[in-house]
């Protein structure tokens, strides 16, 4: 399972998972998983619009998860954000709708972008995906204060910057750019499951963020390889095994979390336990 | 003549599977109606989403074994809003974090319910149909049994109507007043899946956040009561239904292959047109001169639909 095209599989998805994890961890943050969930769907109708005209998917992907993002950004300024984004989603999703209604022989391929193929990486997707993740990551690492502050405390970053909304643009193309990504890999519909699980776990096992960011990536890395290795084994979809263990992560943060807190129960009020999330 | 038979083509009214779209346009846009309001004035739109997807699972569940479909949709319906109320989604910190782990485990089920399905049955346009669903396709017995679970659910949000209205817009004075908050909430998630079940069932798992969803938010965003919000959610709901419902009989005549645009193109095309024009006539109305605006607006205490 490590010779010829599986290669691919392996690099695809592990860069793919740790941009997930990355970015996910301020999906958390925010509490923008209805987002999260939402762009990806877009990215399903650019791809599923691609293979009805015959350009790349990846370019249709990232065409309409940008569409998704600038609809997002300017709508939710006025009104409420899940409101829009719902809006916003279903919009994305007629239009997809009327594309693979239009295309023959559409099935099959619906499902492999919703529910993910790993196994046909082709070395040449192998180029862009690292290009999108290096930006994806400069993204974060350019934006981690002014992200950091106005996911923890967004009063106080809108009152201390000229550009409040500047930040919550460049996180939602993170993740648009991360999902564009991770789409031929996890599938539409389960892209968001990678980058929640993991954060929801990671932040409850770190106190920092720093250290919680990166044991979110590694996290995403290790669930995304045992869902790759669980696939090829049993040949089902890899998109089960990822839902899955991101249930699991967020299970077990959650129990982390609570046993935590009935161990410090007696002299909670000594020390800062954790982030203020 | 020849513009109305441009508009409804001929042999439309006699065409027994419109009449039953038409149907079953009524019994969904009267339950989305008030659960909808409900839901955006909640802000639960992501669960409301959500529990369409999850369902959506249910359905791909009887598939495979051959159940009826009714009983997967209400059945992982139901199992998925208590899983969420599990979960924290009372509480609003956290509330989007449990809606999506849900989503997400339920989906990945669903991956594999759909792959085992395709495998065993070599049926592979199942997937398209379980998620984009047809109007088209609702069968009779689906149709009244769909009416009963649509019953259901709005005798739900009838019986709890002051406490979840109470609750809904103030959850604080609710539970100072002794209002069983955690209770009415249940109840009111177990309205949102039984209406999500129906609606998804009969028009596929977009459409239903469509009407759950736009309508509900386009009505608040003009009317600040909340009875007529949830008519005027239903009447929009009711009519963008059987415009998308005439216009993709015609599209059977359009371009590019003539078999028919996807009615949820034209539901989901419509409900965003009435959502923006609800939010164009709001701010028009904001950027009225304050007298005419406390003509327009100033009766009682809102809900506040922006």
């Amino acid at each position: 399972m490590f010779s010829g095209f599986m290669v691919n599989t392996w690099a695809e998805a592990s860069v793919m998972a740790l941009v997930a994890g990355v970015v996910g961890f301020f999906v958390v943050l925010r509490g923008a998983a209805f987002a999260a969930h939402a762009i990806p769907q877009g990215a399903f109708t650019g791809a599923a619009g691609a293979a009805l005209v015959g350009v790349n998917p990846l370019v249709g992907a990232g065409v309409f998860a940008f569409l998704g993002v600038g609809a997002l950004a300017r709508w939710s300024r006025h009104g409420r954000r899940d409101v829009v984004t719902a809006l916003v989603l279903v919009s994305l999703l007629g239009v997809g709708a009327l594309f693979l209604g239009l295309s023959t022989n559409y099935s099959q391929q619906a499902f492999s972008l919703l529910f993910g193929s790993p196994l046909a990486v082709s070395s040449s997707e192998l180029v862009p995906t690292a290009a999108l993740a290096a930006f994806c990551l400069a993204l974060v690492v350019v934006l981690y204060r002014p992200l950091l502050l106005s996911s923890l405390a967004p009063e106080l970053a809108a009152a201390a910057s000229r550009h409040p909304g500047r930040a919550e643009l460049g996180f939602l193309v993170a993740v648009g750019a991360s999902t564009t990504m991770a789409l031929p890999v996890v599938g539409a519909l389960l892209v968001f499951s990678l980058m929640i699980g993991p954060p929801a776990a990671a932040r409850h096992f770190a106190d920092r963020p720093l250290v919680a960011l990166g044991l979110s990536g590694g996290l995403a890395l290790v669930t995304v390889w045992v869902a790759v290795w669980a696939a090829f084994e049993s040949n089902w979809p890899v998109g089960f095994f990822v839902g899955s263990f991101a249930a699991c992560w967020y299970i077990a943060g959650r129990a982390w979390a609570s046993l935590r807190r009935a161990q410090l129960g007696g002299h909670r009020r000594q020390g800062r336990v954790g982030l203020p999330w | 003549m020849s513009w109305y038979h441009a508009v409804f083509a001929p042999g439309l009214f006699a065409n027994p599977a419109v009449q039953q779209a038409a149907l079953v346009a009524v019994v969904v846009a009267a339950v989305c109606g008030p659960v909808g309001t409900f839901t955006v004035v909640r802000s639960q739109s992501f669960a409301g989403h959500a529990l369409a997807d999850v369902t959506s699972t249910g359905g791909s569940a009887a598939l495979l074994l051959g159940l009826s479909p009714l009983l997967g949709f209400v059945a992982f319906g139901l199992g998925a809003a208590g899983a969420m109320e599990v979960a924290g989604t009372h509480r609003r910190q956290g509330r989007d974090l449990a809606t999506g782990i849900v989503l997400g485990a339920a989906l990945g089920l669903s991956a594999l319910l759909l792959y085992l399905t395709t495998t065993s049955q070599s049926s592979s346009g199942a997937v398209v149909s379980v998620l984009f669903g047809s109007i088209f396709a609702v069968s009779r017995p689906t149709v009244e049994l769909a009416a009963g679970v649509g019953a259901a659910a709005l005798a739900l949000v009838g019986l709890s109507y002051r406490p979840l209205l109470l609750s809904s817009v103030n959850p604080d004075l609710a539970a100072a007043q002794g209002t069983p908050v955690r209770w009415v909430g249940a109840a009111y998630m177990a309205a949102l899946a039984l209406a999500v079940a129906l609606s998804a069932l009969t028009i596929g798992a977009i459409l239903s956040t469509a009407l759950l969803i736009g309508p509900a938010a386009a009505a608040l965003q003009v009317t600040r009561s909340p009875g007529r919000a949830m008519v005027a959610a239903s009447a929009t709901a009711l009519t963008s239904s059987w415009v998308a419902i005439v216009l993709a009989y015609d599209s059977y005549d359009w371009p590019p292959s003539h078999q028919g645009w996807p009615v949820s193109f034209f539901v989901v095309g419509l409900v965003l047109a009435a959502y923006l024009l609800a939010r164009w006539l709001a701010g028009r109305r904001l950027r009225a001169p304050r007298a005419a605006r406390a003509l327009a607006g100033g009766r009682g205490a809102g809900l506040g639909g922006r």
